[in-house]
């Protein structure tokens, strides 16, 4: 399978930035990156990757299991993490993410029917000082009360 | 060596090479240390934890399984603090475990269970709900359960390190961690079975085995594999006369406890239904089943009747019987029935490479000699495909002693992932590849040169010269198909070679000229298959076969009669090395008898007399008078191996390369025998494809 | 971008270019500008054992968590080796209540760069990754803005500022898992494996990544170098205390008034850090507890906190300064509850390698969960000390001691609370029994 030219210019970049037959080291991101584009680790990219790295099937195997962000079930459009972790429990965190459960209907690493949303309580997201904090996908946001992802939400709805 | 260093476990000063492992040490000593990850081969983990031992100004536990001993060092290995800390380690162990102990494969012969027994505390603390995962169905052969796995690793490492198949792996994380076979949900690979074996506990079991018996419950017979040439020594687990099982987990042998999947899983064509299991007498052009008593007469009478007219006898031998069998055969043929026609299906040149040593006996490697040597190449042969036991010797001989080999093929082939080089050749241009690897290979103190039927007739002889000419040690090994390939040769299965390759009476004509000649009066075939995809030409011979199942050759028999297989009866083979094991016979198939049996009965009929035929007589027979056989019986009889030595019986020989030719076996297949093993058919993917990365 | 305003009590260096309100990253123009890689250009006229010198002299420790002399870990290196060398720069930042390296990576990229390059040139060495968290992809692109710029500049490359000598640099990303930020976990990771750590020793100085010799340093360690080589070790150690050079920054989170990411001189006084730069504790109500270090710092009472804030000073009090986290908690804060969602935590980032800390950390989070609803016994507070003292120390790496420390540490000091849960529970909870080994 091929991916599109920009990812595919990264991808030729990438594997240079590791040592000759080192390029294996590209594995991770490789899966990441490829995973944005594609909506999961399918087996088409786990096939596609591991020959590209020469690596087997179950080295990638190994590595999809252990990193939380890989995921071979396709997420919501909107992958919404909300983090529970000390400092964000302190200032709200678990309220906020029993909240967001209510809201949009779904529990822990579930998805709403229409696909638009999944969430996830996430451990921490390095945003301790603005706790409590969320991502949208990439997008970090501090400090939410219940309102503020109330609106976000509401907001991202109506991008669709 | 590393000079020697003294350390203090437990009170005694002990002396051991500086770097060794606390817990080689120990052990070295009689001193137990548990462990589960630590597994003496394979790469250090260190993740078990269950080796803490308490080490003088050291202020944590340390590892006994990672820490090099060094000179001074008090190591206190039953300490309070350590007996805490493995007691601590067991009941983190059992937390999660299903302790469904009663109903576990491994029950018996468990290592948690022998750890708990021995180091364990009798209660847990542990009271919430366990962590649970179902039992998953990998390969036909291979069954996962994680909820019992420690993950000791133990079957990760054998499967990379130990083949290089790497068809294993760790995924999620936690308590959730867990193996992952190759491609997710199952397995592709070698099918080996090493992992289940390796195991400490029953997370791996076997598709064969599971459910099936306890181990207790089970009569061992330890011998030696039937299938390809390298001779591994395996344990039948027999229970009710039906072998349930094949390892080798004492480690006797000289495989270790390493069996590929036809050792581990293909002795199910033992109890096929397919056997035979009475003689077949051919009426009115149909074979029926026959008492033995009218099938040997049946025999007899046509082999005293064409012996007496001087008819014209061929006689075909086999390369899985034993030597016992295939020496009686020769004689019976020689002496008994008065032909020189006699052969076998030839798979490497053995006759030409004794010819070319000149009588020079060290020059014949043995399967440790793989292990050990600094240097190997390998001609035309898929190694890891048709000689899985010399292919993993070669690959530990890499891993521990970084030695070095080189590689000669027509295409790719799994050793090319550590050989300091491979080479493409085509057939015929092994040699000119091999001449241009000259400068790397004579860097090399030794070297052995392990070579299939790519080289035969004179470019053997070519072969030994440069390796003559490299002024290194080397050694040979000449590749082979089954597990008495070698064995049939050295006992003078050929027509113009007796045993032990010195001259016959007389030349006689080879299996070929034998299925050509349409004037053949008799073809008498005992366990092989040469009509598979000939036909005989002579119409009217009279065919007598004796074989486990009704094969091509078989089918066109006028008697035949079942043959026990190797499984099932006592004797000797010969490996590729030259290197002789004993068989023990393990289970029980009514209404077979021996080959050897069968052919006493035979020349008890015809009023022969070729001597006692029991395997012990027959064996005392060939250490006597074949040259090479004078083989140390108390290392045979107890399980050993014994490297035969034969030479060039002063013979000048004829080059007959068209004769030699290998069936090309894949780790899957085994000629006949693997087509009646259901395990083997079915486990069998894509060979070839499996290790491509 | 910077969502805190600076305080009179912080001491700037490594933030001292930044504004309030900053409102994009640091480019390469306005950093050459204010001093940028001008430590570069004089540390490409000093000898490595020079550079590594100014390092020790400073005092410089490591910022990621262990607090390891820096300048001696980079004299570990031997130069000499055959060997490629690699700088690798761990911005793994997963110890909860740390937000500090994404606002270097974020602002001022170049600073992090420029300290790769003089470490690089310290060890003789030619190329450097930087191993960003994967949920930072807005940090990771900062980054790579930075590395170009700086590659378009010169300053990377084939032959940095016209030296002759190469030095290459890149991100790569990460993809969710705290055991990663450990040093040898990273490696494994950066190879493209499971964040598994690795057996030590050999440590990384000598086998690191790709086996090769590489220092693994922390985003804040890195980027406190320039000024070290610009004004000389001893003016930097000397903003601190002995043995405790410089500055750091403090991540502020949990119950104050003004939260955030401050830099302060080491052994400034922990109880300044909470009162004044923090503003206090929020809503007027009474510090409970202070967990200083990361949240695999044991807790502090708040008589406990009466001590500079440095890595020695910390130690003595029993706890660490770690990833200069600090954690403040009020008097409403359910410690119970606290502790059993740090056990989840590491429960749910235990790697599983070893056997200790992959079932001790369930373990222990299932009984913390159990008395946080209630349901426990007293047992059960004593087993979640005898557990954690069953892992410590035995773990294959120190993420069962981190898990380990905050569990003893909040059952001795706040042992009460836990009682409590189990006397007001509204759960009926029969003392757990003692099972026995075969149960079906
Ligand atoms: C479980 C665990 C997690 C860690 N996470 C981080 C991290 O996220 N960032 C970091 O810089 N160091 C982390 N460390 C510390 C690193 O192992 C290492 O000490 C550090 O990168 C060295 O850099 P420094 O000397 O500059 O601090 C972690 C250590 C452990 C045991
Ligand atoms: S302590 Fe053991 S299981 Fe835990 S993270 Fe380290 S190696 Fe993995
Ligand atoms: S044997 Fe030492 S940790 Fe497992």
């Amino acid at each position: 399978m091929t991916f599109s030219p920009e990812l595919e210019a990264k991808f030729a970049k990438m594997v240079q930035q590791y040592p000759q037959g080192r390029q294996k080291g590209a594995l991770i991101p490789m899966l990441l990156f490829a995973q944005d584009e594609v909506g999961a680790v399918t087996p088409d990219v786990i096939a596609e990757v591991a020959r590209r790295l020469s690596v087997k099937p179950v080295e990638v195997e190994e590595v999809i299991g252990y990193y939380t962000m890989l995921t071979k079930e396709p997420r919501g459009k909107h992958h919404i993490q909300i983090c529970t972790n000390v400092s964000c429990m302190l200032t709200g965190g678990e309220e906020l993410f029993a909240h967001a459960c209510k809201k949009l209907g779904i529990g822990n690493k579930q998805k709403t029917a229409d696909g638009q949303f999944s969430l996830e309580e996430t451990e921490c997201l390095g945003a301790c000082s603005w706790a409590p904090a969320m991502l949208v996908n990439y997008d970090f946001h501090f400090a939410i009360t219940p309102e503020k992802l109330d609106q976000l939400i509401d907001s991202l709805k109506k991008t669709q | 060596m590393a000079d020697p260093i003294t350390l203090t476990i437990n009170g005694r000063a002990l002396q051991v090479p500086a770097g060794t492992l606390v817990i080689e040490a120990a052990k070295k000593h009689g001193i137990e240390i548990p462990a589960f990850c630590y597994y003496e081969g394979f790469t250090l983990q260190a993740a078990c934890r269950m080796c803490l031992v308490e080490v003088e100004k050291m202020g944590k536990l340390q590892p006994a399984c990672t820490l090099p001993a060094a000179e001074g060092m008090v190591v206190l290995t039953e300490s309070p603090k350590v007996v805490d800390a493995r007691k601590g380690m067991l009941e983190f162990l059992l937390t999660n475990h299903p302790l469904d102990c009663p109903v576990c494969d491994k029950g018996g012969e468990c290592e948690l269970q022998d750890m708990v027994f021995r180091y364990g505390a009798g209660e847990s603390r542990f009271v919430e709900i366990k962590h649970h995962e179902n039992e998953k169905q990998w390969s036909p052969a291979v069954y996962y359960d994680p909820a019992r796995c420690i993950l000791c690793y133990r079957c990760v490492r054998v499967c990379d390190e130990g083949l290089g198949v790497g068809a294993l792996g760790l995924t999620h994380r936690g308590v959730h961690a867990e193996i992952t076979p190759s491609h997710g949900d199952h397995l592709e690979c070698d099918e080996c079975g090493w992992c289940i074996d390796v195991c400490p506990v029953g997370a791996l079991t076997s598709g064969t085995y599971r459910y099936k018996s306890r181990p207790w419950e089970m009569n061992y017979a330890g011998t030696v594999c039937t299938h390809c040439s390298n001779g591994c020594k395996t344990t039948l687990s027999v229970r009710n006369g039906e072998v349930i099982r094949a390892n080798n987990r004492d480690r006797s042998g000289i495989n270790g406890e390493f069996l590929c999947v036809k050792g581990r899983f293909g002795f199910d064509f033992v109890h096929s239904e397919e056997r035979l299991q009475a003689p077949l007498l051919r009426k009115d052009g149909k074979l029926e089943p026959v008492s033995w008593s009218e099938a040997l007469a049946a025999v007899a009478a046509k082999f005293g009747e064409v012996k007496a007219r001087g008819g014209k006898f061929g006689v075909i031998g086999s390369t899985r019987t034993t030597n016992e069998e295939n020496y009686f055969l020769q004689k019976f043929a020689r002496q008994g029935l008065g032909t020189a026609n006699i052969d076998h299906h030839r798979s490497g040149d053995v006759v030409t490479l004794l010819d070319a040593l000149k009588g020079k006996t060290d020059a014949l490697a043995t399967v440790g000699d793989l292990y050990t040597t600094k240097a190997a190449l390998v001609i035309g042969s898929d190694l890891s495909q048709q000689h899985p036991l010399l292919a993993v010797q070669l690959r530990a001989d890499y891993r521990h002693h970084q030695s070095s080999t080189y590689v000669v093929t027509p295409g790719e082939v799994r050793e090319d992932q550590y050989a300091a080089k491979s080479v493409r050749a085509k057939a015929g241009e092994e040699l000119a590849a091999v001449e241009a690897l000259r400068e790397d290979l004579s860097k090399h103190e030794s070297l052995v040169i392990l070579f299939s039927d790519a080289i035969k007739g004179e470019a053997v002889g070519k072969l030994v010269a440069f390796g003559d000419s490299l002024g290194a040690a080397v050694k040979y090994v000449c590749l082979q198909d089954y597990s008495n390939s070698r064995g049939a040769m050295d006992m003078g299965l050929l027509p113009d070679l007796g045993p032990g390759y010195h001259a016959a009476p007389a030349a006689g004509m080879s299996m070929d000229q034998m299925l050509a000649a349409k004037d053949l009066d008799v073809l008498w075939v005992v366990g092989a298959n040469p009509l598979e995809n000939t036909a005989l030409a002579s119409e009217s011979a009279f065919v007598v076969v004796q074989d486990l199942f009704l094969t091509e050759t078989a089918g066109r028999a006028d008697v035949v009669l079942p043959a026990a297989s190797a499984y099932e009866k006592t004797g000797t083979v010969t490996n590729v090395c030259g290197e002789v094991q004993r068989l023990k016979q393990g289970p029980k198939v009514m209404g077979v008898k021996s080959d050897l049996e069968i052919m006493g009965l035979l020349a008890k009929e015809l009023g022969l007399s070729l001597g006692i035929w029991t395997a012990d007589k027959v064996f005392e027979e060939i250490r006597k008078t074949v040259h090479g056989y004078n083989v140390a019986l108390p290392v045979i009889a107890t399980g050993g191996a014994a490297q035969t030595t034969p030479v060039n019986g002063g013979v000048p020989v004829t080059v007959r390369p068209e004769l030699i030719r290998s069936a090309g076996d894949t780790l899957f297949t085994s000629g006949t025998l693997g087509r009646y093993s259901k395990m083997l058919q079915g486990v069998m993917e894509a060979p070839g494809e499996l290790y491509k990365r | 971008m910077l969502l805190n305003k600076p305080h009179p009590l912080e001491v700037k260096v490594l933030t001292r270019r930044y504004e309030y309100p900053q409102k994009e990253a640091i480019g390469v123009d306005e950093y050459v500008a204010k001093e940028g890689y001008e430590a570069l250009k004089k540390a490409l006229d000093m000898t490595p054992e020079a550079i590594i010198d100014e390092v020790k002299k400073s005092s410089l420790r490591g910022r990621g968590g262990a607090g390891f002399p820096t300048g001696l870990k980079w004299s570990f290196v031997d130069r000499k080796s055959p060997k490629p060398k690699y700088i690798v720069v761990n911005a793994d930042e997963g110890e909860p209540g740390t937000c500090k390296d994404r606002i270097i990576l974020e602002h001022e990229g170049h600073r992090l760069i420029e300290g790769c390059l003089i470490a690089g040139r310290a060890i003789g060495s030619n190329r450097g990754w930087i191993y960003i968290r994967g949920e930072y992809r807005t940090q990771i692109e900062a980054m790579d803005r930075a590395i170009a710029e700086a590659y378009a500049r010169g300053y990377l490359g084939d032959n940095v500022m016209g030296s002759g000598w190469a030095f290459h640099l890149s991100t790569h990303t990460g993809a969710g898992s705290y055991e990663c930020g450990e040093e040898s976990a990273l490696l494994e990771s950066l190879e493209g494996k499971r964040g598994n750590p690795r057996l030590k020793p050999p440590f990384p100085a000598t086998s690191g990544a790709f086996q090769c010799p590489t220092i693994v340093n922390n985003v804040e360690t890195y980027s406190a170098v320039p000024d070290i080589i610009l004004k000389g070790g001893d003016w930097y150690a000397a903003l601190g205390t002995p043995k405790n050079g410089g500055t750091r920054l403090v991540c502020l989170s949990g119950h104050l008034v003004t939260p955030g990411v401050y830099e302060v001189p080491l052994g400034i006084p922990l109880m300044t850090i909470i009162n004044e730069i923090g503003g206090g504790v929020w809503k007027g109500r009474k510090l409970k507890a202070v967990i200083p270090g990361g949240s695999s710092s044991p807790v502090l009472r708040p008589e406990e906190c009466d001590i500079p804030a440095d890595y020695d000073s910390l130690a003595k009090a029993g706890s660490m300064l770690g990833s200069g986290a600090t954690m403040v908690l009020d008097e409403t804060t359910d410690m119970v509850k606290l502790m059993a969602r740090i056990m989840k935590f590491y429960a749910h980032e235990s790697c599983g390698w070893c056997i200790p800390c992959r079932e001790g950390t369930a373990w222990l989070a299932k009984i913390l969960a159990r008395l946080d609803e209630g349901a426990g016994t007293k047992k059960d507070i004593d087993m979640v000390d005898e557990l954690a003292q069953g892992m410590m120390g035995r773990t294959f790496c120190a993420l069962g001691d981190a898990a380990a420390m905050p569990a003893m540490s909040f059952v001795k000091k706040f042992r009460g609370e836990f009682e409590a849960k189990i006397a007001n529970a509204k759960v009926y909870m029969p003392a757990p029994q003692t099972q026995p080994l075969v149960v079906l």
